[in-house]
């Protein structure tokens, strides 16, 4: 096999990098190289440098140090049964990769992932030594995402919290036995004693001392996790059970949801569907509601009795159709908690109707003005001069959201 | 009637200066023409001066945030707005908490554009490295702002690559640091920049983390507007990208799975040693 050079390493390694739905650069400290000895920053805000036609953010130069792997999971391109070609970074390499291209502005920081080579240890080492030259040779501030090995020694998740700003560790499935059906080298309970651990270590860096003084920071962005949908039969509600205990159990700062995409030499064990997109962005609908509006999973998922998410519209407008009762609701009166069920209506719209309606009893234009989308909630709210009339209970009213059903075949 | 020039580098200041003056000389927005650029030259020039500053004026911090980023607008009304405001301010409390009130809701959108116009330059420029030796490092920009955006977008260029000197060219206004120095200087057309090899190799990469089986070309665009693209050298792939992806997915369903390579049994044989 001819040597590889560097333009055909990064095509692969990138290539195999892109079912990891995380790009997120956002959350972490604030630093900056005012001094004129080191290169970069991170200011609170992640920055999207670019978008590919996939509608994804490219925040990250995402790549794997090699894509070489032992494990043999059914649904991941690296797979050491699959006949990809492979390929393998250098420390070197990564490290020119990361700061050549963040030198010409096209990218935040690094998000380095792996296949597991010879054991969990000497993968997790290499990445190690990355992110190491990174922080200390080239004296690089920017945005570090590192993917840990699960199976790796403790004090080497340790040593990656403190170069990087976020970790994390894919639960891959929504449940043990679909993790156990086609990732049998992994192990669930392994996966959750390290997300435990950072959460630990994490908790143990933010307290302070006797002497006042707080620890090195441990992963300030937070860890995350990445869920695959439409590999195996879980339902939405099995999905979203396991979210909600994710974070509640490991502080995690996000579950990313992959919808089960083809892949190149895919496996007889999985079929080769169209990924499901609408419910991979139902999934993270809901995955709002469950965080910020205060909806409990049983709400989100009893509309439909499969337990599944409607497909057709949006969980909370899916809800609120399920409880038209509750509706029209009086903007000039609703509380905070009622007023984030409206359909349509954000934290953001909400925030403005609460500081505004202190000013002056609300009419439908001072709505839109705010910036208040009303096409949804204007079924579900009353306001000075306007009320929805027979529109709330009316039966053609999910009609008027969902999409006409010829289109359904497209999915 | 007083004419107000404000200059194109620092209008800021130049703005903030002069409606505190005029403010606590109690001058009514309707006697106050502001010439960005001192655009209008003689024609409107007139001999009064600005009134002198007499007392401290006091205005809602909220306000003095908005008028920092609505300052950047390309709107020609924006300094009028803006004085018209606060102008309302002094007798009119809480009006800044008002989201309904139709002024500052035109301004708050206006706050919104430049909002997003400074993130979409933080995110969008593109350095070139000119090679010179040295020291320092150089490198070099050409960018198209919708907004005046340079100036408050700058510093965060600088905060980030303060260990290599770099230009960013606009036909606006041209932001220049050397020596760990920012400066402005007036805009110019676009600059012969050299050709950059990691330009290539970031190509490489913008096409290989497209994932063709999920195009959405829609949710790209929103985000990356076609205005931007003739400035990014990555969005000379997107067409080709777009084009093949049909291809590329249907390639993985017609290829019939393969055989493992042999070592998949033995390293797999391994690994399950114990349970087999």
């Amino acid at each position: 096999m001819a040597k590889l050079d560097l333009s055909q390493k990064l095509a692969i390694l990138s290539d195999a990098a892109r079912y990891d739905a995380s790009c997120a650069s956002s959350g972490t400290t604030r630093r900056d190289s005012r001094d004129g000895k080191g290169l970069g920053s991170t200011e609170g805000s992640g920055i999207c440098h670019a978008y590919a036609p996939d509608g994804r953010c490219i925040s990250l130069l995402k790549i794997l140090m090699t894509n070489f792997c032992i494990y043999d999971c059914a649904y991941c391109i690296n797979r050491v049964s699959s006949n990809v070609q492979r390929a393998r970074f250098s420390v070197d390499e990564v490290v020119q990769l990361t700061i050549e291209f963040y030198r010409r502005n096209y990218i935040e920081g690094l998000f380095l992932s792996s296949g597991i080579i010879q054991s969990p240890d000497t993968t997790m080492s290499d990445m190690l030594r990355i992110a190491k030259r990174l922080r200390e040779v080239e004296n690089f501030r920017g945005y570090i995402h590192l993917k840990t090995i699960p199976d790796a020694a403790p004090e080497l998740i340790e040593q990656a919290g403190l170069y990087a700003d976020r970790l994390s560790i894919n639960v891959e499935l929504p449940t043990d036995n679909s993790v156990k059906a086609y990732a049998p080298e992994k192990n669930p309970a392994t996966i959750r004693k390290a997300m435990d651990d950072v959460k630990t270590r994490k908790a143990i860096a933010a307290e302070k001392s006797y002497t006042g003084k707080r620890g090195k920071r441990f992963v300030p962005a937070g860890q995350s996790t990445q869920m695959i949908v439409g590999a195996d039969g879980s339902t939405d509600a099995t999905i979203l059970g396991q979210s909600t205990r994710l974070y509640g159990d490991y502080k995690l700062k996000r579950v990313y949801y992959s919808a089960f995409s083809p892949i190149p030499d895919a496996t007889v064990k999985l079929p080769l569907i169209k990924p499901p997109l609408v419910r991979e962005h139902r999934l993270y609908q809901a995955d709002w509601l469950l965080r910020f509006y205060g909806f409990g999973v049983e709400e989100i998922t009893a509309a439909r009795p499969d337990g599944n998410l409607d497909l057709d519209v949006d969980p909370k407008l899916a809800w609120a159709l399920q409880n038209r009762a509750l509706f029209p609701m009086d903007v000039n009166k609703a509380s905070k908690d009622m007023l984030l069920r409206v359909p349509g209506f954000g934290t953001r719209t909400v925030g403005r109707i609460l500081s505004t309606r202190r000013h002056r009893s609300l009419r439908y234009e001072d709505l839109l003005r705010m910036g208040a989308s009303l096409k949804k909630a204007r079924a579900f709210i009353t306001a000075r001069d306007w009320t929805p009339g027979a529109l709330t209970d009316s039966a053609k009213l999910r009609a008027k959201f969902a999409p006409p059903p010829e289109q359904l075949s497209f999915f | 009637m007083y004419t107000v020039p404000l200059p194109r580098i620092g209008t800021d200041i130049a703005w903030r200066d002069a409606a505190k003056r005029l403010i606590s000389a109690g001058v009514s927005p309707d006697d106050v023409l502001w010439d960005f650029g001192a655009e209008m030259g003689e024609l409107f020039a007139t001999a009064t001066p600005l009134p002198p500053p007499t007392r401290r004026i006091k205005a809602p911090q909220s306000f003095v945030q908005m008028a920092d980023t609505v300052i950047w607008h390309k709107d020609p009304q924006r300094f009028g707005r803006l004085y018209a405001l606060l102008w309302r301010l002094r007798h009119e409390q809480g009006l800044m908490q008002d989201r309904a009130d139709p002024q500052l809701a035109k301004l708050r959108q206006m706050e919104k554009g430049v909002h997003r116009c400074k993130h979409k330059m933080k995110a969008f420029v593109r350095f070139r490295d000119l090679r010179q030796g040295g020291d320092r490092r150089s490198f070099a920009a050409w960018f198209e702002p919708t907004h005046h955006t340079v100036e408050p977008t700058a510093p965060f260029f600088a905060r980030r690559f303060a260990d290599m000197d770099w230009m960013i060219a606009t036909p606006d206004v041209t932001a220049q640091f050397v020596d760990g120095n920012l400066s402005f200087h007036p805009g110019q057309p676009k600059p012969d920049l050299p050709e950059d090899a990691a330009e290539a190799l970031w190509g490489t990469y913008f096409c290989n983390i497209f994932n063709p089986a999920r195009l959405k070309v829609q949710a790209m665009t929103s985000q990356m507007p076609k205005k931007y693209w003739k400035n990014l050298p990555e969005a000379a792939h997107i067409r080709s990208l777009i084009e093949g992806a049909e291809a590329k997915v249907q390639e993985m369903r017609d290829n019939a799975p393969t055989l493992p390579p042999v070592r998949a049994e033995r390293i797999t044989k391994r690994l399950r040693g114990d349970e087999d």
